[in-house]
């Protein structure tokens, strides 16, 4: 699994950066959780609200900060779809 | 996807679960309408006993005179800061629902291939609604002019949507009453509307960063979640959590600096210096105001008070707009995507743009 958290160093982004270590950490999950910051990067999955959450390359969510536990749910539901 | 969605992929082929499963989502929206209606009902009473309250807190708690100025001062802050707290808890609860139904890219949709002038009066209405923050500028930015927005319509959602906002229009009511706070929003939208159509004007599109040209977004928006009602009271709540969290220190200290003033600066202090009568005041104001970086929580508070002593209406109001409208991060952040002379020009249309609604005012009242 694969998690990247897209946005510019805003606040905002560093909370949903921290929210999801810690869902991860929670989880009891290896998974290094990816931080992008350069805005061309980040356009490439093409949101126009950051911070957003990418799992798997696919964009969960974009433009607000949900709760550790919603980040939760969201990667259990991946991995559920995974094995 | 929800963690309310999720459940019904469980129903199974038994009917007594799955009648189960259509009741008891009922009884869970029937449960927190409740909870909501219980809620308010709580909110409204406390509200309207604040006065009374933070009068008896004053004299019999602290033994204080209401007549002097220590007295003045506490009475002024129990009542307003509990006052304008709650206004911001249920305000900011209902903007965060109402939010839920507009995204980016919704409001991008809307906006795309509008003509200039409807474009411009409708950017301006939903910069107030849609959820941004100054961090998203830049892939709002691209998003909308990749879309085929113009740029000064893309512009008149940029500068309304951090001006007018529910925390800054939610102050000014609970602080100065319902006028202020609507001849704000007016001028505010206003203001956003006219220099986004200058800068359409001055055709400046040679001054935005060419990678931004290069990106190609799909036309098409994908649907990223699905959102239930029960989903979107979350969001009010989290709205709630955010914002209210973020902003209350600001809104205790702005209003004891406030209290502050209201009890202590002698009546028509500021008269001299922020008056009408002063011609230099308006533009002093907007110097003033757009380098400094403050949010709406902390400023209206001290602008209240300034207002109470002799300030005029417009130089307060242009500060304000100064302050709030135009953020030094903000335009740090569009610098990646904007050359140096439109971000100049940019700032200076919003600046003219503040001092003449400040004249204005200064004119009328």
């Amino acid at each position: 699994m694969k998690l990247k958290v897209l946005g510019t160093g805003c606040p905002n982004c560093k909370r949903l950066f921290a929210n999801t270590q810690q869902a991860v950490r929670e989880l009891g999950l290896d998974v290094e959780v990816e931080m992008v910051d350069d805005i061309q990067e980040i356009m490439k999955f093409k949101i126009m609200a950051t911070p957003a959450l990418v799992i798997n390359e696919q964009v969960r969510f974009s433009g607000r900060v949900p709760s550790t536990e919603e980040i939760k749910r969201l990667v259990q539901l991946e991995l559920g779809g995974e094995s | 996807m929800s963690k309310y969605s999720t459940t019904s992929h469980q129903s199974g082929p038994d009917s007594e679960h799955s009648l189960y499963e259509t009741i008891a989502p009922l009884m869970r929206y029937a449960s927190i309408a409740a909870i909501l209606i219980a809620i308010l009902i709580a909110w409204i009473a406390l509200y309207f006993s604040l006065n009374p309250i933070s009068t008896a807190v004053t004299t019999r708690l602290f033994h204080l005179d209401l007549h002097h100025r220590a007295g003045n001062t506490v009475q002024f802050f129990l009542f307003e800061a509990p006052k304008v707290l709650m206004l911001l808890l249920l305000i900011v609860f209902v903007v965060g629902i109402i939010r839920s139904f507009f995204t980016p890219a919704r409001t991008r949709q809307i906006l795309a291939g509008r003509r200039e002038a409807i474009g411009s009066i409708l950017a301006a209405a939903l910069g107030m609604v849609t959820p941004f923050c100054s961090c998203s500028a830049v892939p709002l930015f691209i998003g909308f002019v990749e879309s085929g927005v113009p740029l000064g319509v893309t512009f008149t959602f940029l500068i309304a949507s951090p001006m007018v906002n529910e925390v800054a229009l939610v102050m000014l009511f609970g602080l100065m009453g319902w006028r202020v706070a609507a001849i704000y929003a007016g001028t505010g939208l206003a203001i956003a509307a006219v220099s986004g159509w200058v800068i359409g004007r001055l055709h400046m599109e040679r001054f935005v960063e060419p990678w931004v040209y290069q990106i190609t977004v799909s036309s098409e928006e994908p649907e990223f979640e699905r959102i239930l009602w029960l989903d979107r009271i979350d969001r009010g709540k989290q709205a709630v959590h955010d914002i209210v969290g973020r902003v209350w220190p600001y809104v205790l200290a702005g209003i004891a600096v406030g209290a502050g003033i209201h009890g202590y600066v002698p009546e028509n202090y500021m008269a001299h210096l922020m008056g009408g009568s002063v011609w230099w005041s308006v533009p002093a104001a907007v110097l003033i105001g757009v380098p400094m970086y403050s949010n709406a929580a902390g400023i209206i508070p001290i602008v209240q008070a300034l207002l109470e002593k002799g300030a005029s209406l417009g130089t307060v109001l242009a500060f304000m707009m100064s302050v709030i409208g135009l953020s030094f991060p903000e335009t740090i952040i569009l610098r990646k995507v904007l050359k140096l002379p439109l971000i100049i020009t940019f700032v200076s249309v919003v600046a003219v743009g503040i001092i003449l609604v400040g004249y204005l005012f200064n004119f009328l009242f």
